[in-house]
């Protein structure tokens, strides 16, 4: 799949509509209880609505024509009883619907995060952060409203019109009729507006998205863009995506915003319609001054929930592209699961083997990265990976902590193959160090902690001095309390290394994978650190994948990878003696390292 | 900060046909009862039936001009708070894009990206739907008091009354909502951080098997995220309540004293009060109902958007530290003589370097080399003018740099940081950055291949325009220092600095690059490493220590120092014995 940037639109699975709603709605069966009490509620205060009509009614044509004034009296008072009871119970109601609404979208929130922390890397690396967040933040926000409304707008305001109806058709079906006979026109438009608007909305929110992507990249490049003066030009592109944005919104609202014009026009027809038919075609004599009003006030009833309806309906179409790009995650599936996991790895002891391992990337199944590949390493061996780029070292140290599944053969630990142990069980004793080490917003010490959750603040120092870290940290500011920005901001990159470097070690990892992990520290530091290395890990399996030949020369193996396999194998001085792939190598290194080899 | 009403006004004429249409729409709208009280009194009580046709039309007429005008009214008010906001997100970017690297350490990325476009998408609902209802019930208003008022001036003090005490209601609410929204807002950009980073760190938090602590770590976010919006909602639920009551009430209270009115026989102006007349008060009062209740919803999402546009005056309130004189020098050309004359610098009470002098003249090469955090990167950042240093001078071509315009300093400088940083983009966009417009495909082609980096660029599916991940994700390490080398190369700039820029590549490849900036006689060059390859052929080697100067000189000359640069020589070329 190829990778996604900025500038593209996501490509969304169709998941039709109505399966988005449903599920949607079905985190509200979670609140039956409160769900039941909010609609008895609101079925008391629809009927109180409806009743206000009929005291109108009541109060003009049998209290003020008679001039009855002390019933006028009695029915305002009650009136006025049944409508602040209706109130307080509103209150309750906005209580509660409020409470449920705010627990589905956390809950939402947390599952689609939960999913996204078991998705693969694949996920991560083929679109841009910020798409993914505006997912997790924006799009998982703007459901709020829709959940909320539409018990509180949906089903009132169907029992409103179907009660409306019903007291209409009682009074007199012939009135009903012509209140009613622009309702086809209302259906065919709405429905002729939303089939249009729902792929604008669509487009609006991969906009939204594009734009988000590309503010988190230049907010994290700043530094770059900054020394390539490049401000111009992002300035341009950002330019050009909120306009864009703006564009989908507006190419959207401009078929959306008709949805009110439709019923307004529907609205003016069928109030003409009603008078025409109460006062030519039934005859005043037929139809009283109050039936009359009534019927006006009960057309108001009607069509208000229609208006209500179909502002929420708008709300749903704008919103229901969020839904599904929430729930095209969610259905995301994992390839790195533990479907087949039967127990969990016992504490390592550090044997490795590879059973005819075979490797290709799920999408590009054609291209083997591994292919055949058999070793085994015992516990405590060091065993260094050399070769040229993209040969599949980092790939075979990938299989070994489960990043990836080998295609086919098995990689087995302590004869365990780890495709049948808990990924949680396999990591948590693997001490994986990379070239870009993150760290996290939060204090020196809480980032070394991150290794092992349980470490004293004892052992994470007694790490850091291992590592040669804790000369640096104690000349910060505040020494190992100093609050480290975003990605360890402030130190340096080789000090960042360091840091992780503690990190690792505080962890005590069964086996530990070191890729290129001490590049960007000076020669000194990192003899130091090797030293401390070999010191807390003696008798502990590892891997180190290295360019420079001269920081793996006390490696018990070499295995020289090229060619999708093991191209040679044995230790340093063996592999000279050999006079093979290593050893050019080896030459071609030592040649240029210095003039005076040169010469 | 450019004040919201200043954008609103640049849209003045815009706004204007828009508040007509819909006072026109409104005032149709009200049109409908006087309709509906012509029917009941002159032509049901009246029987004049000759003018019904006239009322059916009018009906009709009333229904198809709001139809039109609140359309027009709608799609004009969206139109214009988009283009509003869309202004507002750029200016707030660029001026983002204008402060300097300090802030930036401050700061964090899900933060100021949850202000960018939550906090404007707040201010876009506030300026589209809620400014224009709020006008709307405005007006609505109004009408509606005027047309009561017409018809009994004794009867209307009692809804003025209703809504007066729904004004003061929106008032209160206002600011008690203004404080948890900001609350809220904060916690947001929270939210949009500890996603960020955990998406951004998912290796890391893979690699720990720390997933469950992360998820933890959300969900007390997320929960705090829950509380603050109940909190909201305890304020809206208390106030709301009452705006409810009023509308129940008032149609109520109308007809109560209304039909005392009619049934005493009271006139209005000497026209008595009739029936009719109370019928079409009480549906003007039906009519004023709905705007009182929608002032609470719209108090609601007011306060949001003012609580989002202060915390946008607070990234606003942030000036850049780095700043360019009134009137800075222009160089006619960059030779690309660098000076450092004393320079010290500090960071957070920590002192980074102190009392470095040095000059490197144009087309030499100045290797740098010292223990991790000895104050390397922070001599290339002051000489980009990212930061300022605290004492001494930095020269180029033997101007001050806090004289020479930002642009024209950072534009002839090309560094190839450590931290490589690669959009997710074409290779080709990525190696033009910051001269797209001028920097052809055969360009791109000559630094890629200079960067050693055509070989495996050509290699792939679309070559220089694959698309690459962000931070450029699916590339090995080696191969991202490439394409950032060739970046740098592209720019063809007078100085080049290379921040232990190779350290990712084998050492063939290093010597391949190193071969290409030899032929670079024109430039100048500074060299930071930790391999004594990359910087023994420099004219001079400085050896950093604790951000001070404690080596300098030719690597014989440094060599025969027997010093610190001696003992890194000695440890890199111990691997060398077995090839003896």
């Amino acid at each position: 799949m190829p990778i996604n940037s900025f500038k593209e639109d996501e490509r969304t699975v169709e998941q039709g509509k109505v399966k988005t709603l449903l599920r949607l709605f079905s985190y509200l069966l979670a609140y039956k209880k409160e769900i039941l009490l909010v609609l008895c509620i609101m079925l008391f205060c629809v009927g109180v609505s409806l009743m206000n009509p009929l005291f109108v009614e009541t109060a003009i044509d049998s209290h003020i024509g008679t001039g009855d004034f002390p019933g006028l009296v009695r029915l305002i008072l009650f009136a006025l009883g049944l409508n602040v009871g209706m109130v307080l119970f509103t209150k309750l109601r906005m209580h509660i619907m409020n409470r449920v609404c705010n627990s589905i979208l956390m809950t939402i929130r947390q599952e689609l995060y939960t999913h996204i922390q078991t998705l693969d890397f694949h996920f991560f690396d083929s679109r841009p952060t910020g798409k993914i967040l505006s997912r997790i933040i924006g799009d998982v926000n703007s459901l709020k409203d829709v959940l909320g409304n539409c018990v509180t707008t949906l089903i009132p305001d169907f029992i409103t019109i179907s009660a409306v109806i019903l007291i209409m058709l009682a009074k007199s079906p012939a009135l009903t009729a012509a209140s009613l006979c622009t309702l086809p026109l209302l259906g065919a438009g709405v429905w002729y507006i939303q089939t249009k608007s729902h792929s604008r909305w669509q487009l609006f929110r991969k906009k939204a998205s594009n734009m988000n992507a590309f503010v988190h990249e230049d907010l994290s490049g700043m530094r770059i863009i900054q020394s390539f003066h490049a401000e111009k030009e992002t300035d341009d592109t950002f330019y050009q995506l909120t306009e864009e944005h703006r564009k989908a919104f507006v190419s959207a609202c401009r078929i959306n915003d008709a949805i009110g014009s439709v019923i307004d026009f529907c609205w003016g027809f069928s109030t003409a319609a009603l008078y025409f038919t109460g006062i030519v075609i039934l005859g005043t004599d037929k139809v009283s001054v109050g039936t009359l009003l009534a019927f006006g006030s009960y057309i108001g009833m009607f069509w208000h929930p229609i208006m209500n309806l179909s502002d929420f309906y708008k709300q749903l179409i704008t919103n229901l592209a969020a839904a599904e790009r929430v729930f095209e995650v969610l259905d995301t599936p994992s390839e790195i699961t533990d479907e087949h996991a039967t127990g969990e790895l016992s504490s390592i002891k550090g044997e490795v083997i590879f059973d005819r391992v075979s490797f290709a990337y799920s999408d590009a199944p054609d291209i083997m990265v591994l292919e055949d590949v058999s070793f085994r390493i015992k516990p405590g061996e060091t065993i260094a990976l050399v070769g040229p780029t993209g040969a599949g070292k980092t790939t075979i140290v990938n299989l070994i902590s489960r990043f990836y599944n080998a295609t086919r053969g098995h990689v087995r630990i302590d004869g365990q193959d780890v495709q049948e142990v808990t990924l949680n069980s396999l990591r948590s004793q693997m001490g994986i160090m990379t070239q870009d080490n993150f760290l996290f917003t939060g204090t020196v010490m809480e980032n070394i902690r991150y290794g092992r959750l349980d470490a004293t603040d004892e052992e994470c120092i007694a790490a850091a001095r291992a590592v040669n870290a804790h000369d640096f940290i104690m000349k910060l500011e505040k020494g190992y309390d100093t609050e480290l920005s975003e990605r360890g901001g402030g130190l340096s990159v080789g000090q960042k290394q360091l840091l992780a470097f503690a990190r690792t070690f505080v962890s005590m990892p069964g086996i530990l994978i070191l890729d290129e992990a001490t590049s960007s520290i000076d020669t000194k530091t990192e003899v130091l650190v090797q030293n401390g290395i070999e010191a807390l890990l003696a008798g502990r399996t590892s891997f180190v994948i290295a360019h420079r030949l001269s920081t793996i020369q006390k490696a018990d193996r070499i295995f020289v990878i090229d060619n999708k396999g093991i191209l040679e194998e044995g230790s340093a001085r063996e592999l000279m003696k050999k006079k093979g792939a290593y050893y050019k190598l080896y030459m071609a290194q030592f040649t240029q390292a210095t003039p005076e080899a040169a010469q | 900060m450019k004040k919201v009403s200043s954008y609103i006004m640049e849209h003045f004429w815009g706004y204007l046909v828009a508040v007509l249409c819909l006072i026109i729409g409104v005032a149709l709208d009200m049109l409908s009862p006087q309709l509906t009280k012509l029917m009941i009194d002159d032509v049901i009580t009246g029987g004049r039936l000759e003018i019904l046709n006239y009322l059916l039309l009018g009906f009709l007429i009333v229904g198809l001009g709001k139809c039109v005008f609140m359309y027009v009214k709608e799609y004009l008010f969206d139109v214009m708070s988009s283009k509003i906001c869309a202004r507002m997100r750029r200016n707030l970017f660029r001026h983002l894009q204008g402060l300097s690297a300090d802030f930036y350490d401050r700061n964090n990325t899900g933060e100021l990206m949850a202000r960018v476009k939550e906090d404007v998408d707040h201010i876009w609902d506030g300026l589209s739907y809620v400014g224009m209802l709020l006008i709307e019930v405005t007006v609505h208003t109004a009408l509606v008091l005027t047309c009561m008022f017409r018809l009994s001036p004794k009867l209307a003090l009692i809804p003025t009354g209703a809504m007066l005490f729904c004004g003061i209601l929106a008032i209160f609410l206002e600011r008690r909502l203004d404080k948890v929204y900001e609350e809220i807002s904060e916690e947001n950009a929270r939210l949009n951080t500890v996603a960020e980073e955990n998406l951004a760190g998912v290796r890391t938090v893979r690699a720990f098997a720390r997933e469950k602590f992360e998820i933890r770590k959300f969900l007390s976010h997320n929960k705090r995220y829950y509380e603050l919006n109940m909190k909201q909602s305890r304020v809206f639920v208390k106030y709301h309540p009452l705006f409810t009551l009023v509308t129940k009430l008032l149609p109520l209270i109308v007809l109560l004293v209304g039909g005392v009115m009619v049934m005493q026989g009271e006139t209005v102006g000497g026209v008595p009060f009739t029936l009719g007349s109370l019928g079409a008060f009480v549906e003007y009062s039906n009519n004023i109902v709905w705007p009182m209740e929608m002032l609470g919803w719209l108090t609601n999402s007011f306060s949001s958007a003012v609580a989002s546009n202060r915390k946008l005056k607070k990234i606003y309130a942030e000036t850049p530290t780095i700043r360019e004189t009134e009137a800075p020098k222009l160089l006619p050309c960059v030779k690309g003589e660098i000076s450092f004359e004393q320079v010290s610098f500090r960071r957070d009470n920590t002192e980074i370097l102190r009392d470095i002098s040095f000059h490197v003249s144009p087309g030499a090469t100045l290797g740098i080399m010292g223990a991790t955090g000895s104050g390397k990167t922070s001599m290339v950042q002051l000489l980009q003018r990212l930061y300022d240093c605290r004492s001494g001078r930095i020269l180029l071509d033997g101007t001050d740099i806090r004289r020479l315009s930002l642009g024209q300093l950072r534009e002839n400088i090309s560094v190839v940081t450590q931290d490589v940083f690669l959009f997710s983009d074409t290779i080709s966009d990525n190696v033009r950055l910051g001269k797209q417009a001028v920097t052809d495909f055969e360009l791109v082609k000559t630094a890629s291949q200079a960067a050693q980096a055509s070989e495996f660029i050509e290699k792939l599916e679309s070559g220089y325009d694959t698309v690459i991940g962000e931070r450029g994700v699916g590339l090995s390490g080696g191969q991202k220092q490439r394409i950032s080398i060739a970046r740098a190369l592209a720019k063809r700039n007078p100085i080049l600095v290379m921040d232990d820029s190779t350290s990712a590549l084998d050492m063939e490849t290093e010597a391949a690059i190193q071969q290409t900036l030899n032929e670079l006689p024109d430039t100048t060059k500074i060299i930071i490493a930790h391999r004594i390859s990359a910087v023994c052929h420099a004219d001079e080697i400085l050896f950093l220590e604790n951000g001070r100067i404690a080596e300098r000189g030719t690597h014989k000359e440094l060599l025969a120092q027997k010093g610190l640069y001696y003992e890194t020589y000695q440890l890199q070329m111990g691997g060398a014995i077995y090839a003896d």
